[in-house]
C-alpha cells in the first residue's frame, strides 16, 4: 500500500505559452519535469501544490542538436538521452559521462537536465556542468549566463512564471567531471567538474556548499598549468560548507581539492 | 474538488481506458485498479525499485511517476513478461541461479535486468551490478541475482 499523494490538479500544456499562462494563472502551481525530486517531496508533505503543471507534453523542450559550435540540450531531456547521445558523446563527452551517473537507471529514464538544473539543488550533478561549460540558459523569456544563474540553496535567477527552455553549451578543448557519490542516492558529496577553453579555465563545484560555486584561485593555477598537480590545496570558508552524517566540513574541504584533481586528470585521459 | 483526467494506456498489450485523479500513482492504478499486485510497493520513497515497470520501453519506478503522466504509454508489467505458461527467460534464470529468497523485491529486479538486456544484449558482470544501482534486495547479497541477468543473456542470445 502506498501512502499516496495528497490531492492537485493537474494540466498538461502542449506549448511553452501555454504552460507560462497556467503558472501566472494560479500561485500555487508547481512545474512538473521528471518528477524525481518534486513527486517524492510532495510525498513526504514537504511540497503541496495546488496544481501540477506537466512539461512532459512539449515535444520541443525535448531536443539535443548540435549549433555550430555550441550543443543545444532541450530542458526535457532526459538524463538517459543525454547520457546515449552521440552528439553529446561527440562534442562534450564529460557530460554525457555525467549525465550516465546520475541516480540509477529508472531515475535517468524519468529525470530532466532542466528539472535538475532548475532546482539548484546542493548535491546535483548538473549544476556543476551548466557553471564550469558557461552555458547559457535559455528561458520562456530571455537568456540568462550560467554566472548569474545559481543564487542559493534551491534557489537560482528564474521568476516565478518562468519556465527554463534549454541549454547551450559551447564546446570545451577538454573537459571532465568527477565526483565522490554518496553511496546509496548517488547525488555527490563533492562533484567538480573542470573546462578549458583554449587557455581559459573554469571550475565548478557542487556537493560542497549551499549551492554550485566556481574555483577561481585553482582556475587560475590551471591556466598556467592544465596538470592535476597545479590543483593545491583548496581552502574554503568552512562555516559556508555542508555538513552531514557523511562528510563534515572539514572532510569537505579537503575533498575538494582531491576530486578537483581527479577532474583534472580525466580531462587529459 | 479535484477533477479526474480519463488515461488510455496499453498495459501488457491490452487498450485501459479509466477516469484517474491527477494524485494516482502509477503503481497505484496498476495495484489497485487493475488489480495486477505483481509490482510490489517496496519503499514508496524511489529509493528500493521493487515497483519496477517499463513504460514505453524504459525502465520507471512505478512509485513516482503519476498515471496521468503515463497517458498514452505503453506499460510492461512482470505479469506482461512471459507468454502464458512459458516464463521469460529472466525469470527461468532467476529460478535456476537462485536469485530470489522471500521474492519481494524480485519483480523490480527483472523488470530492471529485462531493460538491460532489451538495450545490451551481452552485458559484463560489472556492468549488470552497475544496472541494478536502483534495485535493492535485502536477502540474496545480489550475487545469485548477477548471475541470472548474466545467464538468461546468455540464454537469450543462444535463442536469438
Amino acid at each position: 500500500m502506498s501512502i499516496g499523494l495528497v490531492p492537485f490538479d493537474y494540466a498538461r500544456p502542449q506549448s511553452v505559452e501555454e504552460a507560462c499562462a497556467l503558472l501566472a494563472g494560479d500561485p500555487d502551481a508547481r512545474l512538473l519535469a521528471g518528477g524525481m525530486t518534486l513527486l517524492p517531496t510532495i510525498k513526504q508533505r514537504l511540497a503541496r501544490p495546488s496544481m501540477l503543471v506537466d512539461l512532459g507534453g512539449i515535444e520541443a523542450l525535448r531536443g539535443i542538436e548540435r549549433d555550430g559550435g555550441a550543443l543545444r540540450i532541450g530542458a526535457m531531456a532526459l538524463h538517459a538521452d543525454v547520457a546515449a547521445s552521440k552528439l553529446v558523446q561527440d562534442a562534450i563527452p564529460a557530460l554525457a559521462a555525467l549525465a550516465e551517473g546520475i541516480g540509477d537507471p529508472q531515475v535517468r529514464n524519468r529525470g530532466t537536465i532542466g528539472g535538475a538544473t532548475a532546482n539548484s539543488d546542493p548535491s546535483a550533478d548538473y549544476p556543476a556542468a551548466v557553471l564550469a561549460l558557461g552555458a547559457t540558459i535559455q528561458t520562456s523569456e530571455r537568456e540568462i549566463a550560467a554566472d548569474d544563474f545559481f543564487l542559493g540553496l534551491f534557489e537560482t535567477a528564474l521568476g516565478r512564471d518562468e519556465i527554463l527552455t534549454g541549454f547551450r553549451f559551447p564546446l570545451p578543448d577538454a573537459a571532465g567531471y568527477v565526483k565522490l557519490p554518496n553511496p546509496a542516492s548517488r547525488y555527490a558529496t563533492v562533484g567538480v567538474f573542470v573546462a578549458r577553453f583554449g587557455r581559459e579555465v573554469r571550475m565548478a563545484c557542487t556537493g560542497a556548499a549551499t549551492h554550485v560555486f566556481r574555483l577561481f584561485v585553482t582556475e587560475a593555477a590551471l591556466e598556467e598549468d592544465f596538470r592535476p598537480d597545479a590543483v593545491g590545496a583548496v581552502s574554503l570558508d568552512r562555516s559556508l560548507l555542508n555538513a552531514d552524517g557523511h562528510a563534515d566540513t572539514e572532510y569537505r574541504e579537503h575533498l575538494v581539492s582531491v576530486i578537483a584533481r581527479r577532474a583534472v586528470a580525466a580531462a587529459l585521459a | 474538488m479535484i477533477a479526474e483526467s480519463p488515461v488510455t494506456l496499453t498495459v501488457n498489450g491490452q487498450t485501459v481506458a479509466h477516469a484517474a485523479p491527477p494524485n494516482l500513482l502509477l503503481v497505484e492504478f496498476l495495484r489497485d485498479t487493475l488489480g495486477l499486485t505483481g509490482t510490489h510497493v517496496g519503499c514508496d520513497t524511489s529509493q528500493c525499485g521493487a515497483c519496477t515497470v517499463h513504460v514505453d520501453g524504459r525502465s520507471v519506478k512505478s512509485c513516482s511517476m503519476l498515471v496521468v503522466q503515463a497517458d498514452g504509454s505503453s506499460v510492461t508489467t512482470i505479469e506482461g513478461l512471459g507468454e502464458g505458461d512459458r516464463l521469460h527467460p529472466l525469470q527461468t534464470a532467476f529460478r535456476q541461479c537462485h536469485g530470489l529468497q522471500c521474492g519481494f523485491c524480485t519483480p523490480g529486479m527483472i523488470m530492471a535486468g529485462v531493460a538491460l538486456l532489451q538495450s545490451e544484449p551481452d552485458p559484463s558482470e560489472h556492468r549488470v551490478r552497475e544496472w541494478l544501482e536502483g534495485n535493492i534486495c535485502r536477502c540474496t547479497g545480489y550475487h545469485n541475482i548477477v548471475r541470472a541477468v548474466l545467464a538468461a543473456g546468455a540464454a537469450m542470445r543462444e535463442a536469438a
